[in-house]
């Protein structure tokens, strides 16, 4: 009978412990692009969420974070089946995803169907901005458009009147023009589209060096862009023809391009220079973790972390009720690496400044983007008054 | 469109062509002799840019780099013919496209492991990074011109020993009717595994080459493989001359069709709508002439003799 007793308190004590730890944990589902030619930027955005993480000592909002890291291999599909055993296997209290807007098209809906909370460290789709808007979606990155429109809005204001749009064939690519154009009055002398996936540019490059506008404006992810630099860099245009990006020229190709791209521009929200002490302690500590400069999707996941947990902090550490997690998201404050407190707009998206920067060789002879000017004070994106959420 | 403008997309057309050939080279040798559909082909492309950017990295001199990576690029292509391809040759060609689409998979993850997911630099050797004026504020960068030089010494390289040496010889032989040629007491094997790392170390070449100009990623092989294939089936299966005037009828195509689609549609269709049917159809256009190949002449415009 004793030794009944005994058993019978031990496994009460355990199960205590097992519910004690329960409440005292958070679940959060990271789903990012690890593999794959895009990999690097899904890797910048994870490895910034865990730095946040470290810095907030293992916890989120003073729950121990339980963090559950998937790819989605950038393949829309793959998102939705890794989505689901997110949210129905690991029952994840947060979902923290996506790098690329093809994949959130395809797991948005059910995130917001299981009542859950997304948090996009980087795709943000109009839709989602717009009409099809969500209580359950914040996003500490940007609007899509945000970076095409901060180079057209900054080639409006530095006064050039002939302008080259260079973009790959395929729905972003005529995105990004649209979102230059929605600011810039000038004359566009050509909208060149190029292959997905092209390797070569000369003929490209060629015709813009024929055209001689006043500025070229590039939307060239990934490897494309890569290829773009270089070879502009090599034909003698950069330097002559000044260089406008998104996308294209940040610490994700630097490490390729190097001294291809050094004087380059491109539209961000951050920057590794920028001067406040949030952001000079994340950079220290990922360039010390990581050994490489961290890019904007690195500070896009940093902040993710910041997010989630003053949400948890202002929710009073109660994250079963997702409602009231929801709204806790909506009032959440904290400092983040932009240098002012973080500023959600109606529709889940940032209010934010944003800057041109521009690539430099830093002292120590890293790469890195630099701010040269603020084009865009709070900015919100143009599909907010469409979103219905109040 | 001037003049100049056209003459310099003809040289980029040209220098597309070239690298193209390059790759074509191996790709063409191996289908043609062995029968052997090896998707995987890319990769060696991608190995040769990668380690000519480990090799350039610890010795910081081209030179070293190009011979060391050619090496290197044969030692990996043998080794990959003796643990996978030498046992599929027998098998039928879903057989080769599986198991060769398998290395590619393992080699692109292998790639981001080893070297990581995010792009790699080679700089232009110095003696070469300068430039010439061609028209007005561009320049045509030197190691473009290497680019051409080298595939068309390569390509003369090549026609030397395919049609004037013994090995060359068995190679034609081997390409025409292999069972003959073994029967007359050739070691095939042997023929193939040589025809093998010679078209692995040529893959390796062409990404040592563009490296400077490219971005070396993981993947960066998977896209040229499919042009590879374009050009063989232009050029006619196992005919290293088909597959050099199809590389250049390639290039030329794509090149000129990006660079004048677009202008010669506004000929006739007002400029939005030009813009958008101008890069559709330049995207087509080499697909349409291997559609028209096929039709015409099936096995090619340079089909090797014998097949």
């Amino acid at each position: 009978m004793r030794k009944f007793l005994a058993t019978a308190g031990i496994a009460g004590a355990f199960a205590l412990a097992a519910m004690g730890a329960q409440a005292q944990s958070v679940k959060v589902g990271v789903m990012l692009t690890l593999s794959g030619p895009a990999a690097v930027l899904g890797q910048h955005a994870r490895d910034g969420f865990q730095l946040g993480i470290k810095h907030l000592g293992g916890k989120l909002g003073g729950l121990t974070a339980d963090i559950i890291v998937v790819d989605d291999e950038l393949k829309p599909d793959v998102g939705v089946q890794k989505v689901q055993a997110l949210l129905e296997r690991d029952k994840v209290d947060i979902v923290v995803g996506v790098i690329f807007s093809n994949v959130m098209m395809a797991i948005a809906k059910p995130v917001f169907d299981a009542n859950t909370i997304l948090v996009s460290p980087n795709a943000g789709p109009s839709p989602l901005a717009g009409r099809g808007c969500s209580p359950w979606f914040f996003s500490t990155a940007w609007q899509n458009d945000q970076n095409h429109e901060a180079m057209g809005k900054y080639a409006q204001d530095a006064g050039y009147k002939k302008v080259v749009l260079i973009a790959p064939n395929y729905q972003a690519g005529k995105d990004s023009m649209a979102g230059f154009k929605r600011h810039f009055k000038g004359e566009i002398v050509e909208e060149i589209f190029n292959q997905v996936n092209q390797l070569d540019f000369a003929a490209e490059i060629a015709k813009i060096a024929s055209l001689k506008p006043d500025a070229v404006f590039a939307f060239e992810p990934g490897g494309m862009g890569v290829n773009f630099v270089k070879q502009y860099a090599q034909a003698g245009l950069a330097g002559k023809i000044p260089f406008l990006s998104a996308f294209t020229v940040d610490e994700t190709t630097l490490p390729a391009t190097q001294d291809a791209a050094v004087g380059l521009f491109a539209g961000s929200q951050w920057a590794p220079n920028l001067e406040n002490p949030v952001s000079k302690k994340f950079v220290a500590d990922y360039e010390k973790d990581y050994g490489k400069v961290p890019a904007m999707y690195a500070a896009q996941g940093y902040d993710a972390a910041l997010l989630i947990d003053a949400a948890i902090k202002a929710a009073g550490g109660k994250v079963a009720d997702k409602a009231a997690l929801r709204d806790a998201f909506k009032r959440a404050s904290f400092a983040s690496i932009r240098g002012a407190p973080f500023k959600l707009n109606t529709n889940g998206f940032p209010i934010q400044d944003v800057y041109v920067v521009k690539a430099v060789k830093r002292a120590d002879g890293k790469f890195a983007t630099e701010t040269v000017a603020k084009v865009f004070t709070g900015y919100t994106d143009a599909y907010a008054k469409d979103c219905p959420l109040k | 469109m001037s003049t100049t403008l056209f003459i310099v997309q003809t040289l980029n057309g040209l220098q597309l062509g070239v690298l193209l050939f390059l790759i074509a080279a191996g790709l063409t040798l191996v289908f043609g002799v062995m029968d052997f559909i090896n998707l995987a082909h890319g990769v060696q492309y991608m190995l040769g840019a990668y380690l000519a950017v480990t090799f350039y990295g610890l010795t910081g001199n081209f030179g070293y780099a190009l011979v060391l990576a050619l090496i290197a690029a044969l030692l990996i292509g043998l080794l990959v013919e003796v643990l996978v391809f030498r046992h599929l040759y027998e098998r039928d060609h879903l057989d080769q496209v599986l198991a060769t689409f398998g290395v590619i998979l393992f080699v692109n993850e292998g790639v981001k492991i080893v070297w990581g997911a995010a792009p790699r630099n080679l700089p232009i050797p110095d003696f070469f990074s300068g430039s010439l004026r061609l028209i007005d504020g561009l320049n045509y960068p030197i190691w473009r011109l290497c680019i051409i030089a080298s595939g068309l010494l390569v390509a003369a390289g090549l026609w030397f020993v395919v049609t004037k040496t013994r090995i060359g010889m068995r190679i034609r032989a081997g390409a025409t009717n292999a069972a003959m040629v073994s029967a007359l007491g050739v070691d095939v094997r042997r023929l193939f595994t040589v025809v093998f790392g010679f078209g692995a170390m040529l893959a390796g070449f062409a990404g040592v080459m563009v490296a400077p100009i490219l971005s070396v990623e993981p993947g960066m092989g998977d896209s040229v493989l499919i042009l590879a294939f374009v050009v063989i089936v232009i050029g006619g299966i196992g005919s290293i001359r088909g597959a050099f005037l199809g590389a250049l009828l390639v290039g030329l195509v794509d090149t000129l069709g990006r660079s004048f689609a677009t202008d010669l549609f506004r000929l006739f269709l007002d400029t939005s709508a030009a813009r958008q049917v101008g890069p559709a159809v330049a995207s087509m256009l080499i697909y349409l002439l291997m559609a028209l190949v096929l039709l015409l002449k099936p096995a090619g415009l340079f089909p090797a003799k014998g097949r």
